[in-house]
């Protein structure tokens, strides 16, 4: 579904205010029909890298190109983008037709074309009755529609939401999560997304670019971030995880061993910038990590005692304390009540080599 | 009294509202209402009559002076507006920090007294003034222009009064404009030109009207300004009623004159109201905007009005893309938008109008001529000892002191109660409350005064005590019109303050009594100060009603400068005035100071 055409390239942006540091060293292409998201917790610098796209924020440093066509200090009118902003920013003093007639006014449209591509933008959205009325008559999630048909209408290049669901109830934002999908899957645009949500993201994106303290963390598919993450900061933002100190034992071909926690020797898949003797940390996925038999056995195996046992629904969490004192987490998938553990009793966790990540300090 | 009773019964928790509607009721509603009675009533019968009625529109005089008045409260809100509106846009849509420093040059000619800028006027405009002095330097006139005692003066001095209220109006609904909607429209392809004629200013159209009904309302009851300012052929309807009685002792016929301003200024307000809603005087945007389910002449006007902006913006953008085809902008390096540098400069002439000719008063206070002239010749203190030997100056300084204080914490001790109250709970007829309690503010003063003159006179004959020409009378009437600042400057800081902390308060034990003392109190102390130092200089600056109600004998300071000035602007008033000047400046800038700790401190916490 990802052409080949470049919509957008960013190079290189900075923009500080004052001694802040809100965007530095800012990078990455967005392809025809690719849905990115901008992922990162609050200050990360998502907002101010949208507002240099859309041409609302002047960079101090770097290019944007819109369509192979350079853009940095062009005028958000002239750039041939769409915004869907946090708060919607419907004109409270038109209905919607006139809401969505004014980009269309603004490029000069005959009114009777207009009046069609409202109607044919309103049957996307499903809201095809409401065109006379107020903004403010209107329920959130349909003003957010209004919103996203305001902004498809005039068929921009790119598409930019800043956290367009952000005020929305957490029903409503799971089904237009889905709708919103729905509609750029069918319909073909690009779209960059903001959320600071991580499931969200993972929902929704062919790709996501992780933002940390006004830098990309790290940019990949959502499996590439969940599976192999490259920082702490990225393992420890999306989804669960356990993170444990160790220290290389050997290292080459593209595997490693690490000494850890009670003298257990963990195996794992690395790249070859790790050193014999580098403090690491490595992450397992708690759904990765398994009980074992008094028999069994795995690549790697921890010891510890049971702390806690939490049936959360279709799964369950086991805590594990570990002699040094960290406490991981394993989760199972529920099968009728447990039974035969209990607090303190002394247990086993195993996982496979290549389910391990090996991260720098 | 059963009626009193079900209605205490009814607002339990609204009790503290009591003394601020018993005070306004007793010394103000009452009066005003005896006063429009008084117009209609056969002195004394109870018997109605239009015969002063019919006087007042059997001459053309008064239905001149009428028109006299209409018309130049219609210039003023004009000039008012149009310069007016970029300075509220700028302040509107600029960072916080440069809207903050930009306030203070509105609020000081705001709170800086209409006589001591009318003087500054006279020093600027008058035959000897600046201007011509500048002007025939420069080989511009040969003879002094008559810039003053004709309309061009009145106007002048007017506007320079009433703009800052006009500004600040239009201020607070602009505010109230989210940012991005202006943003937005430039994402869907519009120029500044659209974004700025279809967008953001049918938006800020409330803020224009509200903005114009106050000035206008507040200049329909002018008389300062056209008294010094103006000819014979400017006389408008205030000093119509001041002649009335003051020379003549006719209270019914001022009365009636009285009515005709009030119904003019009520005619006004309805028609606002219809078109507008009430609400937007307090800056919210209406309700009632937009294209659906109105009737045809309601969309039909939107429809014009529409393309009409829609037309101008075009122009607009026509001006700007032929600049851009003069002045390419390339994509590859920064661009200024130069429309907002051209905003600026005029913003800053505009402001400079309002915030320089009054600082023209200071060197005239320290001429040795007798009379007011420019360039003043330097140097010489006498004009200030003149104010400080002259018991009467003397007097009069002290009793404007003593009288402010009194009838500022009067109006503290009845206002901030209902404050409380007005932000906190949920009573039925909020709204109406809050008119009431503003309504000193909307009614013209000139009309409070006359009313209040009336009934001093009645109500003190009948328990034998003296309000007239006695500071109680003063502190009294000076608290009806300072209630209303009272009150609006302590709910903006309750609204402000985060009531979790009373919460917390509560939940560690404390009883409300204690939270108030303890909590509330410290925290807001700041804003209740400003409250208090707003109600002082309202009091402090007040000539109206001390026209009237001193009665010759406790002369205000203000009253003293006006008397002075009836006789011929000297010398001795640019010194008072200068005095006042430094002083009023020095507790605005008090004022303003705590304000804003107060706003900081309690919601930050
Ligand atoms: N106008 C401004 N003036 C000063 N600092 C700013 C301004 N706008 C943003 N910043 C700072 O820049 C940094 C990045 O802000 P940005 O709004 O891009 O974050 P964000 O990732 O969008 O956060 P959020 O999830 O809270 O919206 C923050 O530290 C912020 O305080
Ligand atoms: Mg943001």
């Amino acid at each position: 579904m990802t052409g080949t055409t470049e919509k957008l390239r960013v190079r290189d942006l900075r923009k500080t205010y004052g001694q802040v540091v809100a965007l530095t060293d800012a990078q990455f292409d967005l392809a025809e029909g690719e849905f990115l998201t901008l992922l990162g917790p609050s200050g990360s610098g998502k907002t101010t890298m949208l507002m240099i796209i859309a041409g609302l924020i002047q960079p101090d440093k770097g290019e944007v190109w819109i369509d192979g066509k350079l853009a940095t200090f062009a005028p958000s009118y002239k750039r041939d983008i769409g915004m869907v902003f946090q708060n919607y920013a419907l004109f409270p003093h038109m209905t919607v037709h006139e809401n969505i007639a004014f980009p269309l006014r603004m490029r000069r449209m005959a009114e009777s074309k207009i009046r069609d591509e409202v109607q044919r933008v309103l049957d996307i959205v499903r809201l095809p009755h409401v065109a006379d009325r107020l903004p403010r008559a209107l329920s959130g999630g349909q003003q957010q529609r209004i919103a996203l048909a305001r902004c498809m209408v005039y068929r921009p290049s790119i598409i930019l939401m800043d956290e367009p669901l952000g005020a929305l109830d957490k029903k409503l934002r799971d089904q237009m999560q889905l709708e919103i999908k729905q509609l750029h899957t069918e319909l073909g645009i690009t779209i960059l997304y903001v959320t600071h949500d991580q499931e969200e993201a993972m929902i929704m994106s062919d790709r996501i670019c992780l933002m940390n303290d006004a830098r990309i963390e790290q940019l990949g598919t959502p499996a590439d971030l969940y599976f192999k993450p490259r920082t702490v900061f990225a393992a420890d933002f999306l989804g669960e995880s356990n993170l444990l100190d160790g220290v290389v034992q050997s290292a080459g071909h593209g595997r490693a061993t690490v000494k850890s926690a009670g003298d257990a020797v963990i195996k794992a898949p690395a790249a070859d910038v790790f050193a014999v003797g580098q403090a690491v940390k490595f992450m397992v996925r708690p759904e990765r990590l398994r009980l074992l038999d008094p028999v069994e056995s795995a690549d790697n195996v921890i010891e510890g005692t049971l702390d806690q046992i939490i049936m959360v629904g279709g799964v369950t969490k086991y805590y594990v304390r570990l002699p040094t004192g960290p406490v991981v987490s394993a989760t199972r998938l529920t099968r009728g009540p447990v039974t035969g553990l209990e607090r303190g009793t002394r247990v086993r966790l195993g996982w496979p080599a290549d389910s391990t990540v090996l991260l720098p300090t | 009294m059963t009626a009193a009773g079900r209605r205490f019964g009814a607002w339990r928790a609204a009790w503290p509202l009591l003394p601020v509607l018993i005070f306004l009721g007793f010394f103000f509603l009452y009066p005003v209402g005896q006063l429009l009675w008084l117009s209609v009533e056969i002195k004394g019968t109870g018997a109605l009559t239009a015969m002063h009625y019919q006087r007042l529109f059997a001459s053309t005089l008064y239905v001149k002076v009428l028109q006299i008045t209409l018309e130049t409260s219609a210039w003023c809100t004009f000039f008012s507006i149009v310069g007016g509106y970029p300075v509220a846009y700028l302040l509107a849509t600029t960072s916080e920090r440069r809207r903050n420093n930009l306030m203070l040059w509105i609020l000081l000619p705001f709170w800086t007294s209409f006589l001591v800028r009318t003087f500054a006027w006279i020093v600027l405009l008058g035959r000897n003034g600046a201007i011509n002095g500048w002007l025939q330097a420069l080989g511009l006139t040969d003879e002094p222009l008559s810039l003053i005692y004709n309309f061009t003066g009145v106007m002048i001095g007017m506007t320079h009064a009433l703009m800052p209220l006009a500004i600040l109006t239009m201020v607070s609904v602009m505010e109230q404009i989210d940012a991005n909607l202006p943003k937005a429209a430039s994402t869907l392809g519009a120029r500044g030109g659209q974004a700025f004629w279809r967008i953001y200013f049918p938006l800020s159209l409330p803020g224009v009207a509200a903005g114009g009904l106050l000035v206008f309302i507040t200049a329909i009851g002018f008389f300062i300004t056209p008294a010094l300012l103006g000819g014979r052929l400017q006389t408008m309807i205030a000093q119509v009623i001041i002649t009335q009685v003051q020379d003549l002792m006719n209270w019914a016929f001022a009365g009636a004159v009285s009515v005709l301003l009030l119904v003019t200024a009520l005619v006004v307000f309805y028609l606002y109201d219809r078109a507008l809603g009430m609400s937007t005087l307090a800056g919210e945007t209406p309700s009632t905007q937009g294209g659906g389910g109105r009737n045809p002449i309601a969309r039909l006007s939107a429809w014009i009005g529409g393309h009409l902006l829609g037309a101008i913006g075009r122009l607009c953008d026509i001006v700007s893309e032929a600049y851009e085809r003069l002045v390419p902008r390339p994509a590859s390096r920064p661009t200024r938008e130069w429309s907002r540098g051209v905003l600026a400069f005029l913003v800053f002439l505009i402001i400079f109008f309002l915030a320089a000719p009054t600082f023209f008063i200071v060197p005239v206070s320290f001429t040795t001529d007798a009379f007011i002239e420019w360039p003043p010749k330097f140097f010489s203190l006498r004009w200030y000892d003149t104010v400080f030997v002259s018991p009467l100056w003397r007097e009069a300084i002290v009793r404007s002191l003593l009288v402010g204080v009194l009838s500022a914490s009067l109006a503290m001790v009845v206002g901030a109660p209902a404050a409380f109250v007005l932000v906190r709970q949920r009573i039925m007829g909020k709204t109406a409350l809050l008119a009431l309690v503003l309504s000193p503010l909307i009614i013209p003063r000139i009309i409070i005064a006359v009313a209040l003159f009336y009934f001093y006179a009645r109500f003190g004959a009948l328990i034998n005590v003296r309000f007239i020409g006695t500071s109680l009378g003063l502190v009294l009437g000076h608290a009806v019109l300072a209630i209303p600042y009272v009150v609006v400057t302590v709910m903006a800081v309750l609204k402000n303050y985060d009531e979790r902390l009373d919460q917390a308060a509560g939940s560690l034990g404390a009883n409300p009594v204690r939270t108030l003392w303890h909590v509330t109190i410290p925290l807001i102390r700041s804003g209740l100060i400003a409250a208090f130092l707003f109600a002082f200089i309202t009091s402090f600056d007040e000539l109206t009603i001390a026209l009237f109600v001193s009665g010759g004998l406790a002369t205000t300071l203000p009253k003293q400068m006006w008397d002075d000035a009836l006789l011929k602007v000297n010398p001795t008033l640019a010194a008072v005035s200068t005095i006042l000047l430094v002083f009023i400046t020095g507790m605005i800038l008090a004022a303003e100071y705590l304000r804003r700790r107060a706003l900081g401190r309690s919601s930050a916490a």
